[in-house]
């Protein structure tokens, strides 16, 4: 019967169009999966469908300007886009912040880490099947988003960050409604893990699919969480602090396995230890202006400059050459997605469609983020 | 290391590099394109040095020249340096394809290549990544570019 199956059923490779509008993507990604049966040899992207040429536009803008492009990137970490390019500036033009600017913006960013992963996690949970958790996720999201409102004024792009300092002065409910999410995070994050992570079936989803070691992730750019799952020490607010990140003690998450569960893993580390951060600055925001005065029209000198933060899906980077005008003559937006991504084919092949659902959402894509 | 010692350690490794006055955070290097690929795998076989983890690759557009900067990091030292290539021509600009040394850079090599129509020997598969299949209205991330669609000029 074996041999009847292999001589005269035979099977062929096919394709198969995932995407561009498919809801494991999380937005408009095209994936060409080369299958044979239901197991991926090889995974072809085609990008582009958001792409809005940003870094082309930066070459018309102002500095000012630029950092109102950048929460168009990855939406779910704008302010640590944003705190990019005003570190940036600020570097280059020798602006020295005060303390309450640096240990807001830490808050606000740590803040945003949260509500990213919660997020996050929300998906994750409704990729593998468990549709719950998509509700969860988006109720924790929704009491830091109403903090965010009330500070900055929007929920999604902020923009609150400005070359010498901060748009407004932070809300007089502030410190006590982040204390408050603070303290309904440490009772719901516990029931994450038993809703999600020690449920089986669960876990098996993500163990051992789309392992990549640590070598590899170096290799192909991998950033961020998805190369701490790999045992990749590469946490940016570790090795290159920014704002407050050397006032307090933190641990960075890393798990050796480098599987989906061990990026699971990372992620759920990382919202612990913001929580921890968040903590140790609350109560030591000093009494200070909120912004620095600074020019009209900011020309960075002649150079190059290199202003790297750890956003949410990982190592942001911008990189700009200044030719002494107002005007850069070209601005890179180094994406930690779309480095994520590059390691995509390595993880998924042999593996079947569903762990490539599996391997997307543990990578964390954000579309806009990969296309700028 | 600091930026001289990394600078001494690659000067005694290869010669014909042309290093940046500026005072910068990093270290910025100019390297002849026939050099490339054999100085990439130099500092990153190299010990001490160790530049193991592309992380960013970037076409540029110089007005004459066309370009890529890579900014190339250690992943155990966490030093950081900027490397330049340069080819001054822009009907046909080819610049060695460096995705078997690190190949974080496969990508990033197609998205240069759409943007600005530098050619990488050696890359296989340079198709559109971003860009439509059939784009034909030239190289939008070169300075010269115009398109009717342009909302900031």
């Amino acid at each position: 019967m074996k041999e009847f199956l292999t001589d005269q059923l035979k099977t062929q490779e096919y394709f198969l169009n995932m995407g561009p509008q498919h809801p494991a993507t999380h937005g408009v990604l095209r994936l060409l999966l080369k299958l044979d049966g239901e197991i991926v040899r090889n995974v072809d992207m085609d990008l582009g469908y958001i792409h809005r040429s940003i870094e082309k536009m930066c070459e018309r803008a102002s500095y000012k300007q630029i950092i109102h492009l950048t929460d168009r990137l990855d939406y779910l970490s704008a302010h640590m886009n944003n705190e990019a390019v005003c570190l940036l500036a600020e570097k280059a033009l020798n602006i020295e912040v005060n303390d309450r600017i640096k240990i807001v913006r830490t808050i606000m960013d740590e803040l945003t880490r949260i509500s990213s992963h919660v997020l996050w996690w929300g998906v994750t949970g409704m990729d593998i099947g468990a549709i719950t958790t998509f509700m969860y996720g988006f109720r924790e999201r929704e009491l830091i988003n109403d903090i965010f409102e009330e500070t900055c004024g929007t929920r999604l792009t902020m923009n609150y960050n400005v070359i010498g300092g901060l748009r407004y002065d932070i809300h007089e409910n502030f410190v006590k409604r982040t204390k408050d999410v603070l303290k309904h995070l440490k009772k719901k994050l516990p029931e994450y893990d038993k809703l999600l992570t020690n449920n089986i079936i669960f876990q098996k989803r993500l163990m051992n699919v789309g392992v990549i070691s640590g070598e590899d992730a170096i290799a192909y750019g991998l950033n961020g969480p998805t190369a701490r799952g790999s045992g990749v020490s590469c946490d940016i607010r570790k090795t290159h602090p920014y704002s407050a990140y050397d006032m307090v003690d933190f641990e960075e998450a890393i798990f050796t396995e480098g599987d989906s569960f061990a990026r699971y893993k990372v992620r759920i580390k990382e919202m612990w230890e913001s929580i921890s951060i968040i903590e140790q600055l609350i109560d030591k925001i000093p009494n200070d202006e909120y912004k620095v005065k600074t020019k009209a029209v900011i020309k960075l000198p002649v150079g190059d400059y290199l202003q790297r933060v750890e956003a949410s899906r990982g190592d942001f980077g911008v990189y700009v050459k200044s030719n002494g005008q107002k005007f850069p003559e070209r601005l890179k937006f180094r994406s930690p997605g779309f480095a994520n991504l590059t390691a995509l084919n390595k993880m998924a092949y042999g593996l079947k469609i569903a762990d490539l659902v599996a391997i997307l959402s543990t990578i964390d894509v954000v579309v806009p983020d990969i296309d700028r | 290391m600091t930026n001289l010692e990394i600078k001494n350690k690659i000067e005694a490794l290869q010669s014909g590099l042309t290093f940046s006055s500026e005072d910068t955070d990093f270290l910025c290097i100019e390297v002849p394109k026939e050099l490339l690929k054999e100085f990439l795998s130099n500092i990153k076989n190299n010990e001490d040095l160790s530049f193991d983890y592309l992380f960013a690759l970037s076409g540029i557009d110089f007005g004459e020249d066309l370009g890529v900067i890579y900014h190339l990091e250690s992943s155990k030292y966490k030093h950081l340096i900027q490397i330049t290539v340069k080819t001054s021509d822009r009907e046909d600009p080819s610049i060695d394809s460096i995705h078997e040394i690190y190949p974080a850079a496969y990508f990033n090599e197609m998205e240069a290549h759409e943007f600005f129509g530098i050619k990488f020997k050696g890359h296989p598969d340079l198709k559109n990544l971003f860009l439509p299949e059939n784009w034909d209205k030239g190289f939008p991330m070169r300075k010269d570019y115009t398109d009717t669609n342009m909302l900031i000029r």
